[in-house]
């Protein structure tokens, strides 16, 4: 029977189907973070349980971190006692921890793949609703809560309903000036933030083809944000290329194993999904968003909409909040929106390319008179890349701040924050109220799109930029 | 984990569609708490419920007197949408919020609810908009009955409700045992399963990233 990519990967890892309905899947890979693991342990520990598999689980600090250059674990107070409890867990459990001072420390999600953690093929899982990102190689990365990375450490596996299936093709091109990130923002405005819940997304289509991996890796994180857990896209030929020589792929014959296998996972002609969605990749623009939720995206050229003219009224009632929280009115053009701060990082941009683009934008150009703009890399390893290319350099002339990796403004944990009242344009994922810092604005686009915006200080089409 | 059964108590009415995670225990709540989650209560909602001076905002529902401790909150569509914190469901628990009732949840919220004794009951259409309605007439003046077993609600005006649930947290909630005990009665077939697909697959299992290389 033609099956997909995801249910290739799943019945693969099926132990057993539990008495509740549920399916015991085992895990293949396990990453903890600082925020989210803490009390998994605590459980751990109080039951007398140990780590079951931690030669298949690392750990990384990267949420409740200083970014400022030459933090460590000191600099932001607050953070210490999480710190520590991962340092300890760590420690005692011996699980690889890639903590603060680490070479190859990083963001979750980003350093995962960019480490050879993450493979195609295999199931995945975190604390972290992004660890969808995962997915962008070909894995099935499933985001958890803390009682289920409690689950995990304990048994290897996770109890799961399985999930419907869902396909997002895009056809076509994107346009110049358009990014994945563009595309999964206009996917998002298509499909609603509640569209995908209880799927397993896979992208597909000419347009997502063209993806190198990177910005594969933006356009699976965001699928949580149109309520799908799981976000994926078939490995290829440049998904091999792109982990060729990583820290901790296979090797040698094994390397020739795993190869083999990874050229069978994709989905068979034919093969049935739950619900399809079809985007015209050369109908989206640069886009970004005007709300309070990832689905209130509009291209850069449109204007902010009107709620009046929403029939249902829980839904109008929301949308005219978003409105006020952002200090917007209806028909306030995009084009021209006075921004305070610029944020380029996160786990949906923070990468090499990522950084590249941007640096593109802003080299020989100044930030803006008033405004406030940083750049946090995703990682240690994408830091080191980006000064051996001098990236630094051309952002500091220009005027950016220029931090140590973390997750930073995206989640607020540590102390970048937006500040009360202001506008921010941010390549991150979550334009939530509060999100980037109490009664913060943000504004989500891509890293050209933000470097655009520093430079203009206002927001601006980058294809007239 | 805590049982639960049956549930009367004040309900609030929370229309909003798409209410996060990071508005039910934003960031700096998370952060000011630390580890100690039980600490979680009294920061549910914190930035809805006080301007940045620290003052309450009189018109967010749950800083009304009549609300002021309800058990349940009839919440809009996709409640709990976002991050995958479960703090927003440790505070809900720890400000004794048992149970919301919306017509639909982001799906790493609603699982989390399951491992805390926090009811999430999924009412849909009509019957959603129907009962929104009748909570926000009552005003905090009668309180409403939410029955597990029964999958049923008695609204404050007494009109009865059905409602969905998924079928393994009720049961999860109902007895209230330890999920993972449960599944480490399996743990010869998860030890089995792991031979099994080492032999095919040894590129996952020999991890080079291990702590010593010759575990």
């Amino acid at each position: 029977m033609a099956t997909t990519l995801f249910d290739k990967i799943w019945d693969e890892h099926v132990i057993r189907a539990m008495p509740d309905g549920k399916t015991l899947l085992h895990i293949d890979r396990h990453i903890l973070h600082d925020i989210t693991s803490p009390q998994a342990f605590e459980g751990l520990e109080a039951k007398g349980r140990r780590v079951r598999n931690p030669e298949l689980t690392a750990a990384t600090e990267d949420h409740i971190v200083a970014t400022t250059p030459g933090r460590d674990e000191t600099t932001y107070a607050p953070g210490a006692e999480f710190i520590r409890a991962m340092r300890k867990s760590a420690e005692e459990h011996g699980i690889r921890l890639f903590g603060l001072g680490d070479m190859q420390q990083g963001i979750v999600h980003v350093i995962a793949p960019e480490l050879g953690i993450a493979l195609p093929g295999s199931t995945h899982t975190c604390g972290d609703s992004h660890t969808c990102t995962v997915g962008a190689i070909g894995a099935l990365a499933i985001g958890v809560g803390t009682s289920d990375v409690e689950h995990v450490l304990a048994t290897q596996t996770l109890k799961l309903h399985k999930p419907k299936r869902m396909r997002i093709e895009i056809s076509g091109a994107l346009g110049p000036g358009v990014t994945a990130k563009d595309a999964i923002l206009h996917i998002i405005a298509a499909v609603g933030a509640a569209g995908g819940n209880g799927h397993a997304v896979e992208y597909a289509g000419a347009a997502v083809r063209a993806l190198a991996i990177e910005a594969r890796f933006t356009l699976c994180n965001m699928s949580i944000e149109l309520g799908a857990r799981i976000g994926m896209v078939a490995p290829d030929a440049a998904t091999i290329e792109y982990l060729a020589d990583r820290p901790f792929t296979p090797q040698g014959e094994a390397w020739d194993a795993a190869l083999a296998h990874w050229r069978s996972l994709a989905t068979d002609d034919h093969a049935i999904f739950d619900k399809e969605v079809a985007i015209d990749g050369g109908e989206i623009a640069p886009t970004v968003t005007w709300g309070t939720s990832p689905e209130d995206a509009i291209p850069v050229t449109g204007a902010v909409p009107d709620p009046a003219t929403i029939s249902d009224p829980g839904r109008r009632a929301t949308k005219e909040r978003a409105l006020d929280y952002m200090g917007l009115t209806p028909g306030t053009p995009l084009e021209g929106l006075a921004i305070d701060m610029v944020f380029i990082g996160a786990c949906t941009n923070s990468r090499i390319s990522d950084l590249r683009e941007a640096a593109r934008i802003a080299e020989g150009g100044r930030v803006a008179g008033g405004v406030r703009a940083m750049v946090v890399p995703g990682s240690s390893t994408v830091k080191r890349q980006a000064e051996a290319e001098g990236l630094d350099r051309i952002f500091a002339a220009a005027g950016f701040e220029w931090h140590e990796s973390g997750c930073s403004m995206c989640c607020a944990l540590g102390d970048d924050l937006v500040a009360p009242g202001t506008r921010c344009i941010s390549t991150s994922n979550r334009n939530f109220e509060n999100r980037q810092g109490p009664g913060g604005r943000t504004h989500l686009a891509s890293p050209a799109m933000a470097a655009a915006a520093a430079l203009a200080g206002k927001i601006v089409d980058v294809r007239k930029a | 984990m805590e049982k639960f059964t049956r549930l009367t108590a004040i309900a609030a009415p929370l229309p909003n569609d798409n209410v996060d995670t990071d508005a039910i225990i934003p960031a700096v709540s998370l952060k000011r708490v630390g580890v100690d989650i039980t600490a979680l209560g009294e920061y549910l909602f914190h930035e809805w419920r006080f301007d940045p001076s620290g003052k309450p905002i009189e018109d967010f529902v749950l800083n009304k007197p009549q609300f002021a401790a309800p058990g349940i909150l009839v919440a809009g569509r996709n409640f709990g949408c976002g991050s995958s914190r479960e703090h927003a469901a440790w505070a809900l628990l720890y400000a004794e919020v048992r149970c919301i009732v919306a017509p639909s949840f982001g799906d790493i919220f609603y699982n989390n609810c399951f491992r805390n004794g926090v009811l999430p009951a999924i009412v849909r259409g009509d019957d959603h908009a129907g009962l929104m309605r009748d909570v926000t007439e009552a005003d905090g003046a009668a309180p409403m009955t939410v029955d597990l077993e029964a999958q049923q609600i008695t609204a404050p005006s007494g009109e009865m409700y059905g409602f969905e649930v998924d079928p393994a947290g009720r049961e999860a909630l109902l007895s209230g045992l330890d999920d993972i005990a449960m599944t480490l009665e399996h743990e010869d077939e998860i030890a089995e399963f792991q031979h099994r697909h080492a032999a095919v697959r040894p590129w996952l299992y020999n991890t080079r990233f291990r702590v010593k290389a010759s575990d």
